[in-house]
Order: structure tokens, then sequence, then C-alpha cells
């Protein structure tokens, strides 16, 4: 049926708009279609009516009227399960390469009327066979939903969404009720880290000796679980004793520095030597070093937490990529 | 599927199929009833769905089934319990949503088989009641996780919203006379009288309640026992059982000596007979209709829908003063051989002893008065001769045996006569005055030909039981027990109650039921609409259904176009409006605190007011719900705040 539209008036109809921070589903958003069952129902009404007819069944006529009124104003219901919904993207913390990002997004149910079955998929799939399950969800009355949207991140960079379509089909299921949402939030993504590699050796300030692995036995307290950190640092004592993912820290001796340089590399390609970098960065953090990056389009100055790290693999992750910014 | 799911299905399967039990052949009940609870218990103990062949062989076996049990699966019959059957075996193969949505819509379906049977309104409650548990279901089954209540709300909503919508509808929408392709032989129900009278065939008639028609009549109603609604003639007797017979050449009939006319109104349920029932002798009547030589009423087609007449008739007339000789031969036909031959002899005496034709008809009824005659709807079996046996032996018996044995006995004395069969009486319904004429109702009496007067009616039931004529059934038989209990005497409060559901069972059928192309067109007139053509009844149609769509979609989206702020929020802004007046405009991502910091450090004088307005607010909106007291207070001091 939609395709049946000029393809002018489609792009019209359905442009793409990037927007940020709120929309708000009114009319103008919302379109409606029948779905294949309503089809279905259309045909079973039509030989409900003929038998009627040829029977003269009075209350079978009243029947078939009530089934079609049920089911044109499930029309309206559908529509009012969409409109004046509030949804605004929320933010999302950046993943690895592989692994599945987060997007957080709001829905801000004002009114006393509760939406029920709300589905959310990317639009470029067609509309009848969703290749990916939808993502289904309640929006309940006066309430703010919170809603990730699951995408696998499988290239390193910047990640979005595209358009997303939200649509519902309650309460009936007869008609195919959806708008278009289209944010322009986006997720990082960091290399996925190698394997294991070792860390390239540290040089004191003074340019003399091998680092000193001595300073990682210095423990120096414990901090909250990031993912990236290394498997071996984490306190299982205190997650058995149900305290959460804690990370044991050391103190390193100061003046250790290590300089993770993109020329050190011993891979061939980019990809590789990133992925070597980005192991390197979370080994680093994790042994609690201090650490500088190098890459040939810039230079992080040595330094050391979690603030620093996420800033190297920020570097890492856009090294190279057209749509860096910032 | 869930669990409630699935019984929610099984639910509307068994309330769709519930009333058509009484109907279906046992085994089939017992087939559907043992699936469903099959289903029920495999649901209830979590355990696997069976296997497909298993159920192939099911399908196949009942298939069998039906066409051993109605020889076809294409009548209706056949076809409806084909439907169920197969609605049953679905619930056993439930995988999927789709599957689910299948069996709403045959539910849905099987919904309609029923008003074959019945549209009374207990039905179209009960249905009504079955609809709101298939679209809850069907709303379940579009949202799994929803709670019941908001589920039923939904479904009841839905239902409120539609039942206007198809109002109009039913009475704008076009009406299409039926049927469109040729029924099946066992399209209609029938009840009612037969053309063919067999002893017992009358009293087993007698014992059922139905409706046969309602009468209201224009003025003044006749007198009971002038309430003889006339139906078929019966006139070729084989020893046992009386049959119409075939007229050998249609005459019309003539009418002479009329008295006064009477004029009334039939509603005729359908009995899937040709003839109509009207009073004796009819004259006009405003549907296109046959009057037979011997004055029955015939349609052209078979009465298998609710019909309505009016229709005039005289209680005073001469009929057919000349009648044919081929008529009066016909009228005296016997059995051939020599079978009841004391009642021959009877009547031979009779005729030996009398002058003439109507001193023998008043032996004969003076015959049935004195020789110990009973009235009873229990007549005692009859052997070979059943005249003889009824008249000499068992002495016992209903109108068709003393319509049958009086015949008989003119005929050998040479008089012509015929049994004719209709409905004597009826009940005045007070509600809605007028007469109700049941099947109970039913009666046979007897016509003879007298030179100089024509055709005349006689009722040997008279002879026995005047009551019978004058006051009704009830009142003629002396053992009541074998009528239904309504017949006999039930209080007062019981006869007034059946009276007003009677009238609204009568409304029903002339309103609801009724409603066809014709009564569409008297209806729609008088509401001031002219010149209907069915285009115009579609464009009023949509314009009514528009406009009450548009009233629901008006109050259905109010909540979600206007918007109010509450009056915390409300206030607030407004503050911040008189603060961006003097200057200092707040900004689109300050929130109340960092704000009131600003303004406090541009407006030293305000900063310790609005620092506090500032935290207050921030409190009401976004901390645990206050309490009035304290909005009361936030609004006055913010009302009160001089920028």
């Amino acid at each position: 049926m939609l395709n049946a539209l000029p393809n002018k008036f489609r792009a019209w109809l359905f442009r793409p708009r990037i927007e940020h921070g709120a929309i708000m589903l009114t009319q103008r958003r919302i379109f409606i279609i029948p779905t294949r069952q309503g089809f279905t129902l259309v045909f079973v009404l039509v030989v409900m009516l003929l038998g009627d007819i040829n029977y003269n069944l009075s209350l079978g006529y009243v029947l078939t009227f009530l089934l079609t009124m049920m089911a044109v104003m499930s029309m309206l219901h559908a529509f009012r399960n969409l409109a004046h919904l509030e949804i605004r993207a929320g933010r999302t913390e950046p993943v690895f390469c592989g692994e599945t990002a987060q997007f957080m997004l709001h829905f801000n149910n004002p009114g006393r009327l509760s939406r029920y079955q709300l589905c959310l998929v990317q639009a470029g799939e067609s509309f009848w066979k969703n290749t990916h399950a939808p993502l289904q969800f309640d929006a309940p009355a006066g309430q703010d939903t919170e809603v990730a949207f699951p995408l696998r991140a499988t290239r390193r960079g910047w990640l979005q969404t595209g358009r997303l379509r939200l649509y519902t089909e309650f309460p009936l299921g007869l008609f195919y009720c959806w708008s278009y949402l289209h944010f322009d939030t986006r997720c990082l993504v960091y290399p996925k880290p190698l394997g294991d590699a070792v860390l390239p050796a540290g040089t004191a300030p003074d340019g003399t000796g091998m680092r000193n692995m001595a300073g990682d036995e210095d423990f120096s307290g414990l901090r909250k679980y990031t993912a990236g950190d290394a498997l071996p640092r984490i306190d299982w004592k205190a997650y058995a004793r149900e305290r959460g993912l804690q990370v044991k820290q050391f103190s390193t001796p100061l003046g250790e520095e290590l300089r993770l340089d993109y020329a050190d590399t011993p891979d061939r390609n980019t990809e590789e030597k990133l992925a070597r970098m980005t192991r390197w960065v979370l080994d680093a953090e994790a042994q609690g070093l201090h650490y500088g990056l190098c890459l040939p389009n810039g230079e992080l100055p040595s330094n050391s937490g979690i603030a620093h790290r996420d800033q190297c693999l920020r570097r890492i992750a856009l090294f190279n990529l057209d749509s860096e910014t910032r | 599927m869930s669990k409630p799911l699935i019984y929610g299905l099984l639910l509307s399967i068994l309330m769709v199929i519930a009333p058509h039990a009484e109907h279906l052949p046992l085994w089939v009940s017992a087939l559907c009833a043992g699936l469903m609870l099959w289903r029920a218990w495999l649901t209830y103990s979590g355990k696997k769905l069976p296997k497909r062949w298993l159920l192939l062989l099911i399908t196949v076996a009942g298939t069998a089934g039906i066409v051993l049990t109605f020889h076809t699966l294409f009548g209706r019959e056949a076809g409806v319990t084909l439907l169920m059957m197969l609605a049953t075996l679905k619930l056993m193969e439930l995988r999927d949503a789709r599957d689910a949505m299948v069996l709403v819509y045959l539910a849905c379906f099987i919904i309609i088989t029923n008003f074959f049977y019945s549209q009374s309104i207990p039905t179209a409650l009960y249905l009504l009641a079955t609809m709101m548990v298939i679209v809850t279901t069907w709303v379940h089954l579009q949202a799994r996780n929803i709670a019941l209540k908001p589920r039923v709300r939904i479904a009841a909503v839905l239902l409120l919203q539609a039942l206007p919508l198809t109002l109009i509808l039913f009475v704008l929408f076009p009406r299409v006379q039926g049927p469109l392709w040729g029924l099946p032989q066992d399209a209609y129900a029938s009840t009612g009288l037969d053309d063919h009278m067999s002893p017992g065939s009358l009293s087993r008639l007698s014992l059922s309640e139905a409706v046969a028609f309602r009468v209201s009549y224009n003025g003044q109603p006749p007198r009971r026992d002038q309430m003889y609604w006339r139906g078929p003639v019966l006139w070729q007797f084989d020893g046992r059982a009386w049959t119409p017979g075939r007229s050998p050449f249609p005459v019309v009939p003539k009418f002479t000596d009329l008295g006064q006319p009477v004029d009334y109104v039939v509603t005729l349920e359908p009995h899937n007979k040709h003839w109509l029932f009207a009073l004796d002798v009819p004259d006009k009547l405003s549907i296109t209709a046959t009057l037979t030589d011997d004055f029955q009423l015939l349609r052209k087609n078979k009465v298998n829908a609710r019909l309505r007449y009016a229709a005039r008739s005289y209680l005073v007339y001469h009929a057919n003063l000349q009648e044919s000789p081929r008529q009066l031969k016909r009228a005296l036909q016997l059995p051939p051989g020599q079978l009841d031959p004391r009642a021959r002899q009877l009547a031979a005496e009779w005729r030996a002893g009398s002058k003439d034709d109507a001193d023998i008809v008043r032996t004969a009824l003076a015959y049935f008065n004195k020789q110990g005659f009973v009235y009873t709807l229990e007549a005692p079996p009859l052997g070979i001769n059943s005249i003889d046996d009824f008249l000499f032996k068992t002495k016992q018996g209903f109108c068709e045996h003393y319509a049958s044995a009086f015949v008989f006995l003119m005929r050998a004395a040479n008089i012509p006569a015929r049994v004719v069969t209709g409905y004597l009486g009826g009940e005045y319904n007070d509600v809605g005055k007028y007469y109700i004429v049941r099947q109970s109702d039913a009666h046979a009496w007897a016509e003879v030909w007298l030179a100089g007067q024509g055709w005349v009616r006689v009722d040997p039931t008279g002879a026995i039981a005047p009551d019978r004529v004058e006051r009704g059934l009830s009142a003629a038989l002396s053992d009541k027990a074998a009528l239904p209990y309504m017949e006999r005497n039930p209080p007062q409060w019981l006869r007034n109650l059946r009276f007003n559901l009677d009238a609204l069972a009568n409304q029903w059928n002339q309103w609801v039921l009724g409603y066809d192309s014709e009564r569409q067109y008297a209806f729609l007139s008088r509401l001031g609409m002219e010149s209907i053509t069915w285009q115009k009844m579609a464009l009023n149609m949509s314009a009514g259904i528009g406009l009450v769509i548009a009233l629901f979609a008006l109050y259905m989206l109010r909540h979600l176009y206007t918007r109010r702020p509450d009056r915390v929020q409300a206030a607030w802004l407004r503050l911040c409006r008189r603060l961006a007046g003097s200057g200092l405009p707040r900004a689109a991502h300050e929130g109340p605190q960092d704000y009131a910091e600003r303004v406090a450090a541009a407006r030293p004088e305000l900063a310790a007011t609005i620092v506090d307005l500032a935290a207050r607010y921030s409190a009401l909106r976004y901390g645990v719900p206050g309490d009035e007291e304290a909005k009361r207070d936030f609004l006055q001091r913010a009302r009160n705040l001089k920028v």
C-alpha cells in the first residue's frame, strides 16, 4: 500500500529529520495504515455480511456492524496510543567494538492514559517482517519510562541509531500506527582490544632503566569496576560479599612513565595497531601506570585515571575517521 | 503463549459453542467438550500439545462422523457442526499469534451461526457478553503483559463506543432482500402446522408454547368463538391420515351475503410453509398471496422470515353457494375397501332417519355430545379401523380425532365435507394490546357443504368440550397435568410478567429482527427523509458515522491536546516571566537553583526570597508529592514577591 504512493510524495512525507532534545509526537508525525490482519478482518466481515443478507439475519447484521465499528474505533485507539508521547534521547555509554550499545531513550507519558505495547525498531527494515525482534515496552500513565535500545557495535568510531520507527498495533492489531524518531544521539565505539599484549617498556623521566613492576604491589584502595578493567584486578572476595564489582588499585611510584606509541606497534594494518593500543591503554590503566598516548595525528601527555583513559580511548577510536569531531 | 491467554481463548470458544449444544448431535458435543477439557488440562499441567498426526486422525474421524450423521457436509446443520469441531481442534494446535487470531475470527463467525436458531433478546444479550470475552482475549493477544483490569476496560470501551455507530449502520445500511443464492433445504427451522393430519399430530403440537403468530385488531376484536384462523384444508383420507389432495380445477371462490368486516394485522413467525393464516373467510390482504378454491391463502415462496401483513375478513358469509360437482365429489371421498364398517353403518342409519343434511349434522353433534366422549390430550392408540376404534371403543380424543371422525361420518352419509386445520382463539396481551396465538392453540374442525348455505363450519370439538371454543384449551381439559405450566392457571403476576416479556419480544421482532428493506423505507420516511435511494442512505450513513467518530475523537484526545501545567509550575513560570521582564530571563538550560543563584547575584535585595522560593519549588515539583498546605504557601509567596 505504501509502495503505491508516488516516490516523491513518500520522500516528502517521510523526509528524514535529525533532531535533538525532546520530540513530541503530534498528529503530523503519526502515520497509520491497516495491517495484514486488518485486511483479513475485512474479508471476514464481507463473508459475514453476505451470510446476513442471504439468511436475512438481523442480529447477524448487528454483529457484523459491531465488529466493523470496533475495528474502526481501534484506529483511533491505536493513534491515541502514540499521540503526545514526549521522547528524549538520554546518554549512552561508550562500548567496545563487538559489544552491544544501549541507546537510552526516555518516553515521557504525561497523560492519565497508559500506553501499551510500543515497539521500537530500526526504520530500514520492512514494515511487515522484522528481521530483528522489535523492542517492546509499555509506557505507564504519568511516568517517565527509560528504554535502552540495543544496537550492536560493529565498527569503531561513532555509532548512530539512524532513523528509528516507533510503532504500535494496539489494541486489536488491525492498524499499524507509527512515527519516525531520528535523534542526533551517538555512541562512541572503541576498537575491540586485542586479547593480550605485552605493554611496551616504560621509561623513567631520566630515560634510564626498565619499568619497575614492583609498584604494582602497593595496594592503595578499591574503586568501582568499569568496562575494560583487567579481570585479575577485580576484588572477587568483595564481590562474594555482595559489595559489587570492585577493582583493586595500586599506586605506582612517581616518575614511572609509559609511552604508548602508535609507531611501536608491531602490527601491519591500522585497525590491528589500534586494537593493540586499546589493550595497552586498558592494561596500563589497570596497573595504575602513568601513560601517555602518541598517535600520528597528535599526542596526549602522560597521566593516569579513568578520565585520562577514556580520553585516550576516544582518541584511538576516532583516529583517522572523517566523522571525527571535537 | 501464556496460560491466561489460552484460558481466554478456551472461554471464548466455549461460550460461542455452548448454545449449540442443544441441537448438535450428542457425540459432537461430547467430542468438543472432551477436546476443550483436554486442552485446559494440557495448559494447566504445562504439557506438550498432541502430535500433528493424532489431530489429523481426529479431524478425519470427526468429519467422517458428520458425513455419516447428516449424509452431507454442505447443509447448514452439517456446516455449522463442522465449523465448531474445527474450532475446537484449532485450540489443540495453538502455536503462535496467527493461530490465535484465526480462532478469534472463527469465534465471531460461530456467533453468527447461533442466529440461525435463535435471535431472541436473551440470545442477543448472551452473545454481547460473549463478544466482551472475545474482545478482551483479542486485546490480550496484542499486548501480552497487560493486566486483566485494563484489558477488560479497553474491550468494554471499544464495545460501548461501537454501539451507537452500530445503531447508525443498522438503521441506514441499505438492505438487500435475500437470499442471494439458493439455500440448502435445512436452512430454516420449522415448527407449526403441517398439511398432514393423523391421530396425535395436533395433540403433540398443542404441547408447544412457541408463538405461531401475533394479531392486533383494528377496532373491536371478534368474539373468541369466532377466532378460527384458517390454515391447510385437508380433503384426502386414507383411513388414518388426512392430506390436502389435489384440486383438479382451481376456481375463484365466491363469498356472498357478507356481514361486518374485521380488520387486523398479523405478524407471522416463520414456519417454512407456503400458507398464511387469516380469520374465516379472508377477503383482502396487504401482501401478494393466492386465495385457493378452498379459501386458503398461499404465498409463492415459503414463509422463512417473520412476515407482517394486514388483512380483512368476514365472519358472516355464504361461501361457494354454487360449488362445482368435481369439488363436491372430492368432498365425498372415502378410503377404498371396507375399513370402518360400523361407522359407515351408523352414517347409513342417520341418513335413513333424517329429512335433510342439516338434520344429520345435528344428529352427529348430538351423538358426540351424548355418548360419553372425552376431550383429552392423551388419547389411547387406535387400530387399523381408526374411526371405528375411536367412535365405539376408546371414545377419547383431541380435536383431530373429532374432526376426522365427523368428516368421515358426513361423507359416509353422503354429505360433502372436509377437514380444516388452523388455530383457534389466542391469548390477549394487555401490555401490548394484541393477541398471541401459540402452537398450543392449534385446532382442527370440519366444513360441510349444505345446499343453500354453501360451506358451513362445524366444530365437533365444541359439542364435547364447549369450553375449548369459548375459553381456550386449559379450560376444556380435565387432565391439565400434560399441559405446559403456563397453559394451566398460573398466578396473575406471572401472567403479567409473561405478557410484558412477550410485548417486548414483539417490539424486538418488529423493529430489530423484522427490519427489512420495506420497514427501513417506512421508518426513514417517518423520520422525514424524502425520496430515499441507496446512495442517499449511504451518504447519510457515512455522514452520521463520521460525525460520531469525530465526537469520540474529540473526547478521547482532549487530554492530549490540552496541556495543563500544575498550579505550582504555573506560578513558577509566571515568576520567571516577571523576572525576565526586569531583565533577567531564565536560560533554557537553567534549573531553578542555578537561576535563583544568578538572580540573587544580580539583585541582592531579592536574594533571600528567590533562593528560598527556588528551593521550595524544587521540593514541590521534583520531591515527594507535597501536601496542599505547602503548595498554597508557595503560591502565596511567589505571588507576593515584588520584582
